[in-house]
């Protein structure tokens, strides 16, 4: 017997993140490192800690090794508690045969039992790729002020980008009368969030509905929402003002890390009062050499510094060598960039060494064609020979052999 | 594992009077050091790296600090359900207080009696390194000795109360002397034994029989004569903490990337308690070079030779060189601090200058605001 829960937490976990390419092979999109000791989630996890969620159930499906491995007991997040606390929930067989997650509504029903057994008012959804520091608790005030079967968080956009996202257009009280996916001529500016809030009640039902709809595809913005509007549910926007970003591609991925080397960084992970909690590496603290130069970077635990830093975030267990540059870049744990070796616009993910000399990445202004440029990744462990070149916008997977000068 | 037969027992507190102005408000397993760390980190990690499971921290006064540190004993791996981590305050002979080992150990008679453990490592929390004491262990089996007292062969360090091994080829130790002046080169013991639980028990009994009060006269040199005691030689790097100069010479010992290398032995890592800080932030126009620093820290200024520990804000024009600064210390703007130790949550203002020297650091207690 489970005490009662009002509210849980439902974290979509399960998608493959394709967008990040290299840097999901292997991982799961929500276990991918960010900001130099987190990992992406991090963030909604910490949100429900510090909202005073402590049930969450993470849903996964690809790639689950890392992620699972990472949740753990949920210590790291205060989730190891005796009724509550986190639970791994992977697809699985039943007597009437075993089913992937065929989309987000799907994943959701099928673990109609597990929400069940805490007797829940409210069910949060959560996706498991964005940044952002967040109170459900006061979104949670809002959707039952409002008497809502469903709250929105919805961003203010600009309105030249509200075109990209799923557009929630409002009556003046907040209520929802339209949902319009990447609108060419968008009605409103406010985007939806991919957080929503349900009447367990509520979302039982239409889930149950969904499932039994031979011609649903199975997802939450495509099939649940319109159907609950469309048979007149109350449903609401709850406005969030603070920092917000998908990091679902390798371009946002990396704005979003640089995005906290601004000195009046709006995410600020500092807060003591609003910790984002982390898995901490068991590392010494850093060492800056007496070559080194570190000017506007994030560096952790476990890293040596002997090079030149200069706008970059360098994870646990990172080493720079004597006379290697580090411009604007992402180096994952581990990873290890040798001596006279450059980096710069790149993302180095976990173990990959860059070899002496070699150059990887390049600034937008050294292009001949600026359409060319993007940001280089490095994949996991991957080794880039000596005096190596990468260019801009590369997606290395496969080592790379030395260049003899 | 053989290590599971060892039952760790830890004196928290011995040594206190060697660095007053920062045990005065702490036991000396909760100094902190090196960064992230307190002193006890170190034997305790060993410990656990050993196999050890079953840890009694011995504590006697100022101790709320340390079990703040040790909470249940999760960062090491020793919250179980079986064995673990054991505080043990002080207990028994009325209102009176330990006044020395013996009587401390006589104070743990009961936790003792309920190990199931065959062996005991004794140690204080006054050594920074990192020690394999399973290595200890097999050396102790190997001689078949009553005591084996780990040592160090080179120049004796400033400690207050040296013990000195005599030991013939096999390292069979066959005279204890107290006492050696600093630099002369000798075989020092680094103070953690190793010896059978039964034997321990019953030479403490004896000893408190006989209103034997001193650990190394009354059982280590009178041991010399009556029992085996071997010596197991540690090559590894050592650091003794026995006065606020030798505290401030460790810590800058961690800027050798051998000894960096050697201390946090990534097999072997050092648990400490966590914090969730965030990584730290270098501005625009720091300039850092040599040192050592936790997370948390937000550097705008200049930081040469310096450890810092987590929490540490170093402001715009500030230039810090051969410093240790301790948790949550905030320095200001275009203030000096050369050769100086702060404690925790220390404020310095803007512009203000303590140069210190060398041999003579300034200390800065805990909370003060300069």
């Amino acid at each position: 017997m489970y005490p009662k829960q009002e509210c849980i937490a439902m974290l979509l976990a399960g998608g493959q993140g394709s967008r990040l390419y290299a840097l999901t092979k292997r991982i799961a999109k929500p276990a991918v490192p960010f900001g130099g000791k987190y990992r992406i989630i991090d963030f909604p996890l910490s949100n429900c800690v510090n909202s005073g969620i402590d049930t969450v159930g993470v849903l996964t499906q690809y790639q689950p090794l890392v992620l699972n491995d990472y949740l753990g007991n949920g210590q790291p997040w205060d989730l190891d508690t005796m009724y509550g606390g986190v639970h791994a929930l992977p697809p699985y067989q039943g007597t009437h045969g075993a089913d992937w997650y065929k989309g987000t509504a799907n994943a959701i029903y099928q673990n109609i039992p597990f929400i069940e057994r805490y007797n829940p008012d409210y069910v949060v959804i959560l996706s498991g790729d964005h940044i952002y520091k967040m109170d459900y608790s006061e979104m949670l005030a809002f959707h039952k002020s409002h008497k809502a079967a469903c709250t929105i968080a919805a961003y203010q956009v600009p309105m030249e980008e509200a075109s990209r996202f799923g557009i929630l257009n409002c009556n003046e009280d907040g209520t929802i009368y339209e949902f319009d996916e990447k609108p060419k001529v968008p009605k409103s500016n406010n985007a939806s969030m991919g957080i929503y809030i349900f009447s367990w009640e509520k979302l039982r039902k239409y889930l149950e509905m969904d499932e039994a709809n031979p011609d649903s595809s199975n997802d939450f913005g495509k099939d649940v929402l319109p159907a609950m509007l469309n048979a007149g549910e109350k449903m609401v926007a709850w406005k969030f003002e603070g920092y917000w970003k998908d990091v679902g591609t390798i371009d946002s991925l990396w704005e979003a890390n640089m995005d906290l080397l601004d000195p009046n960084d709006p995410l600020d992970m500092s807060d003591p009062s609003w910790r984002i909690f982390t898995r901490n590496p068991v590392m010494p603290p850093h060492y800056v050499g007496k070559n080194a130069d570190c000017q506007n970077s994030l560096v952790t635990e476990g890293c040596m510094v002997n090079g030149k830093l200069e706008f970059s975030i360098l994870f646990e267990g990172v080493q720079v060598e004597t006379g290697a540059q580090v411009t604007e870049s992402i180096i994952m744990p581990g990873a290890k960039i040798m001596e006279g070796a450059k980096v710069q616009f790149a993302i180095v993910a976990e173990n990959a060494v860059i070899g002496p000399g070699a150059v990887v990445g390049q600034r937008p202004e050294d292009m001949e064609n600026r359409d060319d440029w993007g940001i280089a990744v490095i994949g996991g462990g991957v080794k880039v020979g000596a005096n190596a070149v990468v260019k801009a916008k590369a997606m290395v997977e496969e080592d790379i052999p030395e260049v003899t000068k | 594992m053989r290590g599971n037969n060892v039952v760790g027992i830890i004196f928290s507190n011995m040594h206190d009077d060697t660095m007053q102005q920062v045990t005065n408000i702490r036991t000396f397993g909760s100094v902190p050091f090196g960064g992230r760390y307190r002193t006890i980190d170190f034997p305790l990690s060993n410990m656990v790296n050993s196999g050890v499971n079953k840890v009694g921290v011995i504590t006697k006064s100022n101790y709320q600090s340390l079990m703040d540190h040790l909470g249940s004993g999760k960062a090491w791996d020793l919250s179980r359900k079986s064995e673990g981590l054991f505080i043990l305050p002080p207990f028994g002979n009325g209102n009176q207080m330990y006044s020395n080992r013996i009587e401390a150990l006589d104070g743990i008679t009961s936790f003792l009696r309920n190990c199931n453990e065959e062996y005991v490592i004794l140690s204080d929390c006054d050594m920074i390194c990192n020690i394999d004491f399973k290595k200890v262990l097999d050396a102790h089996l190997d001689t078949n000795a009553d005591i084996t007292i780990v040592y160090k062969n080179g120049e004796m360090p400033d400690l207050g109360e040296p013990v000195v091994l005599e030991l013939n080829s096999q390292d069979k130790v066959t005279d204890i002397v107290v006492g050696a002046k600093k630099g002369e080169k000798v075989s020092w013991s680094m103070g953690y034994y190793v010896m059978k639980k039964a034997f321990l028990q019953q030479t403490i009994a004896e000893a408190v029989s006989r209103n034997r009060s001193n650990f190394v006269r009354d059982i280590l040199q009178r041991g010399v004569l009556e029992n085996k005691i071997y010596g197991y030689r540690f090559e590894g790097y050592v650091g003794a903490l026995d006065s606020v100069q030798s505290f401030f010479r460790v810590n800058m010992d961690l800027m050798k990337w051998d000894v960096l290398r050697d201390l946090f032995n990534p097999m072997r890592p050092i648990y400490t308690k966590e914090r969730d800080e965030m990584p730290t932030r270098y501005g625009l126009g720091s300039v850092v070079t040599n040192s050592l620093i936790a997370d948390g820290c937000v550097i705008e200024g200049e930081v040469k030779n310096c450890v810092l520990f987590r929490g540490v804000h170093v402001g715009k024009g500030s230039k810090l060189s051969n410093c240790i600064i301790m948790q949550d210390t905030v320095i200001g703007d275009n203030t000096v601090l050369d050769y100086l130790i702060s404690d925790k949550d220390v404020t310095f203002s803007d512009g203000k200058a303590m140069i210190g020297t060398e041999s003579y650091p300034i200390y800065v207690s805990k909370g003060s605001v300069v």
